[in-house]
């Protein structure tokens, strides 16, 4: 899971939303930092409980595209199911996604930081930078 | 922006000339000098980028109010005529599809409010669902949805949220034809069951605002604006459906372009041709979207309403306009002396028809059709009125545009002392979220004066009324 890994989320400007990076060991792990840095704008995550567990699974060949979709297919599923994710694990086998995330339900006691209404194709990068995966895109806010 | 790069065509136009070798359309930019200066070189680029796409007809255009977004900048104008091969592109529509403002106007006049004003800023809080989360009383399954869809205010309507009057100040009567629910994701509409007529977040808000100057009393007299009265704004779009909508679309187009030999400058401005049948889908898709933003701020008006009548036994709210700034319209324009259909991209752009168009009500069709620039909650915001000849495709700015971005004004601002500094000015704010109030600092954003004065000197829009904010509801 990518809360037991050293790396943060990062935020890079753009004008009128905000960029967010994932950075990790592995193509996986800086999608799951990705998906933090995200879900970081919403609320304040280390006050989320991790109590339920949601798994779902895609189809994307691209890597990129891939990282647009995982980071949508988590919005999608926070507000259709009304929750907000704390906790991510994404792994791989050539264009097949398997994901689980945990969260719990939003709640009024939760800080309310800014809905996130998509990622986006700008700045969309993922890209090996010497021995770590960097995912980045701009999300909508 | 350096203008170096550019050629001034008229104190209020510019154009970006052609590199050697470059094959691109024309590229035009409205505004001041200043205002150019202040935007980020990224609202070139994007709009140069736009200038490449197929079937472009005249020029990619930019507003005064332009900024950095993604694929097209916010505030770009786009036309494409379908039958030279032109496309549609969910990057110049956005993900808040139809997103735009709802003006009522009031019989209440400012010193009716100031003395509960507090009282009323407290209900419209507690009234609104505004901000991560938030929910709406109706909940509605696919079913009940898919009518949302196809029926836009009008279902609002005659589900009891407001009256018959008020569709006739709605663009397109308050309902797009053309619709498809069936090219709407089950995602899509799981997303929306708990959110019609909900506010959202960001930089959405239901503002309390009073008519501080009129510029134009003929065209003030047509809208209904007095000066002292007080008038009621609501930002918000097509929420849940809409974002997904967009979602679902954007990875889509981008493979279709792929598939249709389209180059993509920049992956964002996935599109596929109008007349395939991704382009097809998304249109009617799109049109499903702003059906859902049209209901949506249809029934917030009536919530407020209520609010106002719960506060106000003898206030009566009528609706001003409703426009939509984040679109693609089919629509007749005149081109080299033809008339032609074409799709107009509008992201971050406001429809302005001028006078004597039929689509405008009767009541405004002298006078060109109400625009709206919403500014921030600190300064005010302007209804202006269309120009006759508008050289943009009937378009005009829509807002004040960012000049921080939210990371830099969250560094500079907090949001309970910018709340207290508001309080002082005698301007009510209402939020749930902190972060949200300090991302939306009024310092954050660009001078709306200038940017209206520029809309009107470049010949987009005529300014009609200032309206100063008393109390402002954000998510």
């Amino acid at each position: 899971m990518a809360k037991n890994t050293k790396t943060v989320p990062h935020y890079f400007e753009h004008d009128a939303d905000v960029g967010i990076i994932g950075c990790g060991s592995t193509i996986e792990q800086a999608f799951e930092v990705a998906a933090q840095a995200m879900f970081a704008i919403v609320t304040n995550l280390d006050t989320v409980q991790p109590d339920v567990s949601i798994a779902f699974e895609f189809e994307e060949d691209d890597l990129e595209l891939a990282l647009v979709t995982w980071l949508n297919l988590l919005l999608g599923k926070a507000r259709e199911l009304g929750m907000i994710f704390c906790r991510f694990h994404v792994h791989h086998q050539g264009k097949l996604w398997h994901a689980e995330v945990r969260g719990e339900k939003w709640h009024a006691d939760l800080e309310h930081g800014v809905e996130v209404k998509g990622a986006t194709l700008t700045m969309l990068s993922v890209k090996q930078i010497g021995a770590m995966w960097e995912a980045r895109c701009v999300v909508d806010v | 922006m350096d203008l170096q790069q550019l050629h001034q065509i008229q104190p209020y136009l510019w154009t970006l000339p052609l590199k050697p070798g470059e094959v691109r359309g024309e590229v035009l930019l409205y505004g001041s000098a200043p205002l150019l200066v202040s935007m980020d070189d990224k609202v070139l680029e994007q709009i140069a980028n736009v200038a490449q796409l197929p079937g472009l007809v005249g020029a990619a255009i930019t507003m005064p109010d332009a900024h950095w977004g993604y694929g097209f900048p916010i505030g770009g104008v786009a036309a494409f005529d379908a039958e030279q091969g032109g496309i549609i592109s969910a990057g110049g529509v956005g993900f808040d599809i139809s997103c735009g403002i709802r003006c009522l106007r009031s019989n209440l006049r400012l010193q009716d409010v100031t003395p509960r004003l507090s009282t009323l800023a407290d209900r419209l809080f507690q009234t609104i669902p505004a901000g991560v989360g938030e929910e709406g009383a109706l909940k509605l399954d696919t079913k009940q949805l898919d009518q949302v869809l196809l029926g836009g205010a009008r279902w609002a309507v005659q589900q009891g949220y407001g009256t018959e009057a008020d569709l006739e100040y709605i663009e397109e009567q308050g309902c797009v034809t053309g619709a498809v629910p069936a090219n709407v994701s089950e995602l899509a509409k799981k997303r929306q069951r708990g959110e019609m007529g909900t506010l959202g977040s960001g930089n959405h808000y239901l503002e309390v605002q009073v008519v501080d100057r009129i510029f134009d009393f003929a065209a003030a007299e047509a809208f209904g604006l007095q000066e002292g009265q007080i008038i009621i704004s609501i930002h918000c779009g097509s929420r849940g459906l809409g974002h997904q909508i967009g979602t679902d679309y954007l990875v889509m187009l981008a493979k279709a372009a792929g598939r249709c030999g389209i180059h993509l400058p920049d992956r964002e401005l996935a599109c596929a041709p109008i007349k395939s049948l991704e382009g097809q889908q998304y249109i009617g898709a799109m049109n499903a979207g702003i059906n859902c933003a049209l209901a949506n701020r249809q029934i917030l008006a009536h919530l407020a309403r209520e609010t106002f009548r719960e506060v106000f036994p003898s206030s009566a709210l009528e609706t001003l306009f409703d426009v939509s700034h984040n679109t693609c319209k089919i629509e007749k324009h005149e081109v080299d002396g033809r008339s032609r259909l074409l799709h107009v991209h509008r992201k971050g752009a406001t429809r302005a028809f001028g006078p004597g168009h039929a689509s405008l009500p009767k009541r405004y069709r002298a006078v060109g059709q109400p625009v709206i620039i919403g500014g921030s909650m600190g300064t005010g915001s302007y209804v202006l009125a269309g120009s006759s000849g508008n050289p943009a495709f009937a378009s005009s700015s829509h807002g004040a545009g960012r000049a921080l971005s939210r990371h830099q004004a969250l560094s500079r601002w907090q949001g309970k002392q910018l709340i207290s500094e508001l309080a002082q000015q005698g301007i009510l704010i209402r939020s749930r979220s902190m972060r949200g109030v300090a991302e939306e600092a009024p310092g954050a954003y660009k001078d709306v004066d200038l940017v209206a004065e520029a809309t009107e000197q470049a010949g987009l829009a005529r300014r009609v009324a200032f309206l100063r904010p008393k109390a402002c509801v954000k998510g």
